[in-house]
C-alpha cells in the first residue's frame, strides 16, 4: 500500500488547499487573501517544477500515469487516469507560471470582493490543470467544462461594462462546443466499453466508421475555444469584458485548451479524418491570420486590438497542427507557449495602462515614453516578441512552424498555405507598430497622461519575470525543443503511418 | 388478507394508520403548538423509513398478486419517505408566516406518501389507479391550502379538474386493456399476450391511454397546461414536494407498468415516446426562458426535467440489459434531480413573503453579497439543473444521455444537449441575477429553511464526487419481472 500522493494528482488539487484556506480568511483581510492565493500559486509552481524534474524528456509517451477507478456507469468505467508528456507538461508549465503574476497583477487592481476572485482564480487553475493532466475522456470532459464556472464569474462579476452580456456569451459559446464532444465521447466510449484515452487509442478500428463526424463532434469544441475563424465572435467580447488578470489566464491558458485538445484527442484518435480535414482546417486557420490582423488594424479599443492579435496568432498554430510535419508540429506547441507569454504580457500592459487611466481607447495614450519610459521600454521588448523579432521567442515559434508547413511531406499537399499565411508575419508587424506608436511615441496629447506613474517594484517583477523567459526561448529554445521532440515524432509517426502518410 | 400480506407492505400500513391517529391526534393539540403535529408527523415517516430500509433485498408478492415488494419499489418507497421527511421543515415556518398553519398539512402529506408508496408496491392496474388517487387527492386540498388566497384556490381546481381528467384516461385505458387480455395484474397481462390471446390492437389504445395518464402526472408536454399554474399557486413547500415526489410516482408508475406489462409494445410506443420526449424537451426549456417568476420558471425546469426522463425511457423493451439500463439511470436521475429541486425551492420559501410577494427573478438581485451561502446554494441548484460537472445534475443527466445512446438514439441524446444549452440561458440568468445585479433582497430567517438549502447544496456536490455507491444502489434495485 503507498500512501504518498501522486504528484499530478498534488499538483492538479494544491490550490485547493488555499481554497481551503481564503474560505476561513474574513473577506475584510484583504491583504491576508492576496498573500494566501499568491503563496498558494506560487507553491503550485514549484510542485510543477518537481513533476518536471521526475520527467523523462527522452520518452515520447505518457509518464507518471496515475489509474485508480473512480465511478462505474452501468459496466463503462469511468477511471481517475492522469499522465504527462511533453505536450501537458509544457501546458501545466505555462499554467502554474501565469497564474501567480496573473494573481500579483491583480493585487492593487481588484479591491471589491477580492476573496471571491481569489477563490475563482484558484479554482481556475484547479480546472485547467486538470484539462492538460486529464487521460479519461470524462474525466477530461469535466475538468473541460468545469472551468467555464470560475471564468464566467470572474467576468461577469469582475469584469467592464458590458460584463454580464460577455459572461454569459462566452459560457453559451463553449458549452455550445461542448455537447457535441460530450455526444462523441459518450458514442465512443459505449462502443469501445471504456472511455481510457490509451485503451481508445489501441481500439480505434471500433469507431472507425464514423471518423469523420467525430472529429468535427470534438473538433468543434476546440475550435471554439482556440478560437479558429468563423468561430472567434465570442472572443473580442469576453476579453475586453474581462479583467486584466482574467484575460491574461483566458488568453495566455484558456485558448491554448483549444489547441491541446487537437493535439491530445483529434489528431491520434482520429488520424484520417484529421488528414482529411487538414486543408479545411489550414485554410480557416490562414484566414483567421489575415482576418485577425486586419480588424486588429483597424481597432479603436487597445484591449479589443490584443484581442484579434490572438486570433491571427492562434491560426499560425492552427496552421502548423494540421501541416502534420514534426517541425510544424513542435514550432506549434512553442508557439501556443510563446503566445502565452507574449499576449499574457500584453493584457498585464493594458490592464496597468487601465489602472492609470481607466480607458482602453487608444486615442487617450500617445507620447507615454517620456512619461513612463520603464514601461515604455518593457511594451517595446513585448511587442516586439509578438510580432515575432528574431532573438525573442515568437520569432522561434512562428519560423518553426512556417518552415515545418513548407515542406513538401506537410499534409497540406500544397506550400500556398504557409505561403499567405507568412503575409501575416508582415500584418502583425504592421498593427503592432502602429499601436507601440499611438500609445507610446509623438507627443503627449492628454493632460491626464503626464502624470501617469511608472512602474512599481510589483509591476516590474511581473513583467520582468516574463521578459526573462521571452529571451530565454529566443535565444535558447534547445531546451523546449528537447523537452517537447520525442513527444511531437511519436505524434506525428502515429498520425501520419495510421493516414497512409509518407 | 393473511399476516404475511401485512408485513410484506408493512412501512405503508404503519404509514396509514400514522397518519389517521394523527390526525385524530391533531384535534387535542391546541393552535399554538402544531409543532407537535410536525414533529409526529416526521416520526412517523422516520419509522416508515427504518421499515422500508430492513425491506432492502426483499423480494415478494403479497395480496394475492396485487402488490409486490422489490428492489425497484423499495428504492422508491425510500424516496418517497425521504421527500415526505423534506416537506415538513420546508413547511413549519413557512405556515406561521403565511398565517395558514393548520394541523392537517402533515396529515394530507403522510396520506400523499402513501399514495406513492402503494404505487412502489403496486403490481396490477387496480392498484396503480388507486394509488394515484391516494397520492393525488390529499395534494388537491395542499395545493389550495393557502386559501382565501385566489390562486392557491385556482391551483388547487384546476389540478383538481386535469388530475380528474387524467384519472378518466387512466381508467379507460385500464379498462380496455381488461377488455383486450382479461387481466389487470400486471404480470398476467403479459402472460395472456405472450399466450396469443389478447387484442393486440385494443392492447395498443389502452397501453396508450395510459400513457397519457401518466403522461398528465408526470407533466410531459402537451399534457403540462396545469403545471405551471398550479407550482405558481400553490404553496411553495407543497409545489416543492410536488414538484419531486409526484414526478417519482409517475415516472414509477411509467417504468413498472410499461416494462412489466407491456414489454411488447415497445416497438409501436418508441415513437410515440420518442416525440413525447423531444417536445417535452424542446417545450419545456423553450417555455422556460421568457419566464420572470422563480416559480413558474422552475415549474418550467420540472418540466423539462421530465423530459429528460422519458427520454431515456425510450429505449425500453428491447432488451433485459436495456432495461435495466433504463430504470437504473432514470432511479440515479431522480435522487439528483430531487436533491437540487428541493434545494432551490428551500431558497423559493426563503424568499417568499405574505401575499406571493418576493417571487419575481429581479427579488434575487444582491442575494451574493447580503446572503452568500444562500446565493452559493441557489448557484449550485442552477448549475446542477443545467448538467455542469462536479454536481448530481451533471452524473443525472449524463446517465441518462449514456442510456439514450446506447439504445441507439442518438439523435435523441442530441436533441436532449442541445436543450440543455438553452436551459443554460435561463438558469444563468438567475445566478446572474444574484451575483452580477445590486439590490437588497429580503431573506426571511428560518434555520430549517437555510439548513435544507444547505444541506442539499452540500450533497449535490458532495456526492458528484463520489456518486459510486448511490450509482451502484440504483443499478442493483432491480424489477422483479417473472
Amino acid at each position: 500500500m503507498n500512501f504518498s500522493i501522486h504528484p499530478l494528482l498534488l499538483v492538479t488539487f494544491f490550490p485547493l488547499l488555499g481554497v481551503l484556506i481564503l474560505a476561513l480568511i474574513p473577506g475584510e483581510r484583504k491583504n491576508a487573501i492576496r498573500w494566501v492565493a499568491f503563496v498558494t500559486t506560487l507553491v503550485t509552481f514549484a510542485l510543477s517544477l518537481w513533476v518536471l524534474s521526475q520527467f523523462n524528456p527522452g520518452v515520447g509517451t505518457l509518464q507518471l500515469k496515475l489509474d485508480q477507478p473512480w465511478v462505474n456507469l452501468g459496466g463503462v468505467e469511468i477511471r481517475l487516469q492522469m499522465g504527462v508528456d511533453g505536450l501537458s507538461l509544457l501546458m501545466v508549465l505555462l499554467t502554474t507560471f501565469l497564474t501567480p503574476l496573473a494573481i500579483l497583477s491583480a493585487w492593487s487592481a481588484v479591491k471589491e470582493r477580492v476573496k471571491g476572485f481569489m477563490i475563482l482564480f484558484l479554482l481556475m487553475e484547479v480546472g485547467m490543470l486538470g484539462v492538460f493532466l486529464a487521460l479519461d475522456l470524462v474525466l477530461f470532459y469535466i475538468f473541460w467544462e468545469f472551468t467555464l464556472v470560475p471564468m464566467y464569474f470572474l467576468i461577469g462579476i469582475y469584469g467592464h461594462e458590458r460584463r454580464i452580456y460577455a459572461a454569459v456569451k462566452f459560457f453559451l459559446f463553449t458549452m455550445a462546443g461542448s455537447i457535441l464532444m460530450l455526444l462523441g465521447i459518450l458514442y465512443i466510449g459505449l462502443q469501445a466499453r471504456t472511455f481510457s484515452y490509451e485503451t481508445l487509442l489501441a481500439n480505434r478500428q471500433v469507431f472507425l466508421g464514423v471518423s469523420q463526424w467525430l472529429f468535427l463532434g470534438f473538433g468543434l469544441a476546440f475550435a471554439i475555444k482556440v478560437p479558429l475563424f468563423p468561430l472567434h465572435t465570442w472572443l473580442p467580447d469576453a476579453h475586453v469584458e474581462a479583467p486584466a488578470a482574467g484575460s491574461v489566464i483566458l488568453a495566455g491558458v484558456l485558448l491554448k485548451m483549444g489547441c491541446y485538445g487537437f493535439l491530445r484527442f483529434n489528431l491520434p484518435l482520429f488520424p484520417e479524418a484529421s488528414v482529411y480535414f487538414a486543408p479545411l482546417m489550414a485554410v480557416l486557420a490562414v484566414i483567421g491570420i489575415l482576418y485577425g490582423a486586419a480588424v486588429a488594424f483597424s481597432q479603436k479599443d487597445l484591449k479589443k486590438m490584443v484581442a484579434y492579435s490572438s486570433v491571427s496568432h492562434l491560426g499560425f498554430v492552427m496552421l502548423g497542427i494540421f501541416a502534420l510535419t514534426s517541425q510544424s508540429v513542435s514550432g506549434a506547441i512553442l508557439q501556443m507557449v510563446n503566445h502565452g507569454l507574449s499576449t499574457g504580457a500584453l493584457f498585464l500592459i493594458v490592464g496597468m495602462l487601465y489602472e492609470r487611466r481607466h480607458t482602453h481607447e487608444l486615442a487617450a495614450f500617445g507620447g507615454l515614453w517620456k512619461v513612463v519610459p520603464v514601461l515604455a521600454a518593457v511594451s517595446l521588448v513585448v511587442t516586439l516578441s509578438s510580432m515575432g523579432l528574431p532573438g525573442l521567442n515568437g520569432f522561434v515559434g512562428e519560423f518553426t512552424i512556417l518552415a515545418g508547413s513548407f515542406l513538401p511531406s506537410s499534409a497540406l499537399g500544397s506550400p500556398w498555405y504557409a505561403g499567405i499565411a507568412t503575409l501575416g508575419v508582415i500584418l502583425a508587424a504592421v498593427y503592432l507598430l502602429v499601436m507601440f506608436e499611438k500609445v507610446f511615441l509623438g507627443p503627449v496629447t492628454q493632460v491626464e497622461n503626464q502624470t501617469m506613474a511608472d512602474l512599481n517594484w510589483r509591476e516590474i517583477i511581473i513583467l520582468g519575470t516574463i521578459l526573462v523567459v521571452i529571451f530565454w526561448i529566443g535565444l535558447y529554445p534547445k531546451f523546449f525543443f528537447d523537452l517537447l521532440q520525442p513527444t511531437v515524432d511519436n505524434l506525428v509517426k502515429v498520425v501520419r503511418s495510421a493516414a497512409g502518410l509518407p | 388478507m393473511t399476516l404475511s400480506d401485512i408485513s410484506a407492505i408493512l412501512p405503508l400500513v404503519v404509514l396509514v394508520g400514522w397518519s389517521l391517529l394523527l390526525l385524530l391526534a391533531d384535534l387535542w393539540i391546541p393552535a399554538k403548538h402544531k409543532g407537535w403535529t410536525a414533529i409526529l408527523a416526521a416520526l412517523g415517516l422516520l419509522v416508515s423509513l427504518g421499515l422500508a430500509l430492513l425491506q432492502i433485498g426483499a423480494v415478494q408478492v403479497a395480496l394475492s398478486g396485487m402488490a409486490v415488494v422489490d428492489g425497484f419499489g423499495t428504492f422508491f418507497n425510500v424516496v418517497f419517505l425521504a421527500s415526505g421527511l423534506v416537506a415538513i421543515p420546508l413547511a413549519y415556518d413557512y405556515l406561521k408566516r403565511m398565517k395558514i398553519e393548520r394541523g392537517e398539512y402533515y396529515s394530507l402529506l403522510l396520506f400523499s406518501v402513501a399514495g406513492m408508496m402503494l404505487m412502489a408496491y403496486a403490481y396490477d392496474l387496480i392498484v396503480v389507479f388507486l394509488a394515484i388517487e391516494l397520492l393525488s387527492i390529499p395534494l388537491y386540498v395542499l395545493a389550495g391550502f393557502a386559501r382565501p388566497r385566489v390562486d392557491s384556490e385556482e391551483a388547487s381546481l384546476k389540478y383538481f379538474l386535469l388530475g380528474a381528467f387524467s384519472s378518466g384516461f387512466l381508467l379507460y385505458g385500464i379498462a380496455l386493456v381488461f377488455g383486450a387480455t382479461a387481466h389487470h395484474d400486471l404480470l398476467g397481462i403479459t402472460q395472456a399476450m405472450a399466450a396469443g390471446k389478447g387484442i393486440p390492437l385494443l392492447l395498443l389504445i389502452g397501453a396508450s391511454l395510459i400513457l397519457v395518464g401518466f403522461g398528465f402526472k408526470v407533466a410531459a408536454v402537451p399534457f403540462h397546461q396545469w403545471a405551471p399554474d398550479v407550482y405558481q399557486g400553490a404553496p411553495s413547500p407543497v409545489t416543492g414536494f410536488m414538484s419531486v415526489a409526484v414526478k417519482a410516482a409517475a415516472v414509477a408508475a411509467l417504468l413498472r407498468v410499461f416494462v412489466t406489462a407491456f414489454p411488447g409494445l415497445s416497438g409501436h410506443i418508441t415513437p410515440v415516446l420518442w416525440g413525447l420526449a423531444a417536445i417535452t424537451m424542446i417545450g419545456g426549456n423553450v417555455l422556460a426562458i421568457s419566464q420572470s417568476n422563480i416559480k413558474r420558471l422552475l415549474a418550467y425546469s420540472s418540466i423539462a426535467n421530465a423530459g429528460y426522463l422519458l427520454m431515456a425511457f425510450v429505449p425500453y423493451g428491447s432488451s433485459g440489459q436495456t432495461n435495466a439500463d433504463v430504470i437504473a439511470s432514470s432511479l440515479f436521475f431522480l435522487v439528483a434531480y430531487g436533491l437540487t429541486t428541493f434545494g432551490a425551492w428551500a431558497v423559493v420559501v426563503s424568499l417568499e413573503k405574505v401575499e406571493g410577494k418576493g417571487l419575481e427573478l429581479d427579488d434575487l438581485a444582491g442575494l451574493g453579497r447580503k446572503y452568500p451561502w444562500l446565493a452559493l446554494s441557489m448557484m449550485i441548484f442552477m448549475l446542477s439543473f443545467t448538467g455542469v460537472p462536479l454536481t448530481m445534475g451533471f452524473w443525472g443527466k449524463f446517465y441518462l444521455f449514456r442510456t439514450a445512446v446506447e439504445g441507439g438514439f442518438v439523435s435523441l441524446a442530441l436533441i436532449g444537449l442541445v436543450t440543455s444549452l438553452i436551459s443554460a440561458y435561463y438558469y444563468l440568468r438567475v445566478v446572474v441575477i444574484m451575483y452580477m445585479k445590486a439590490g437588497e433582497p429580503e431573506v426571511v430567517a428560518d434555520r430549517w429553511v437555510r439548513l435544507t438549502a444547505i444541506a442539499a447544496a452540500a450533497a449535490v456536490v458532495l456526492l458528484a464526487l463520489a456518486p459510486g455507491p448511490l450509482l451502484h444502489m440504483a443499478a442493483t434495485a432491480f424489477m422483479r419481472l417473472q
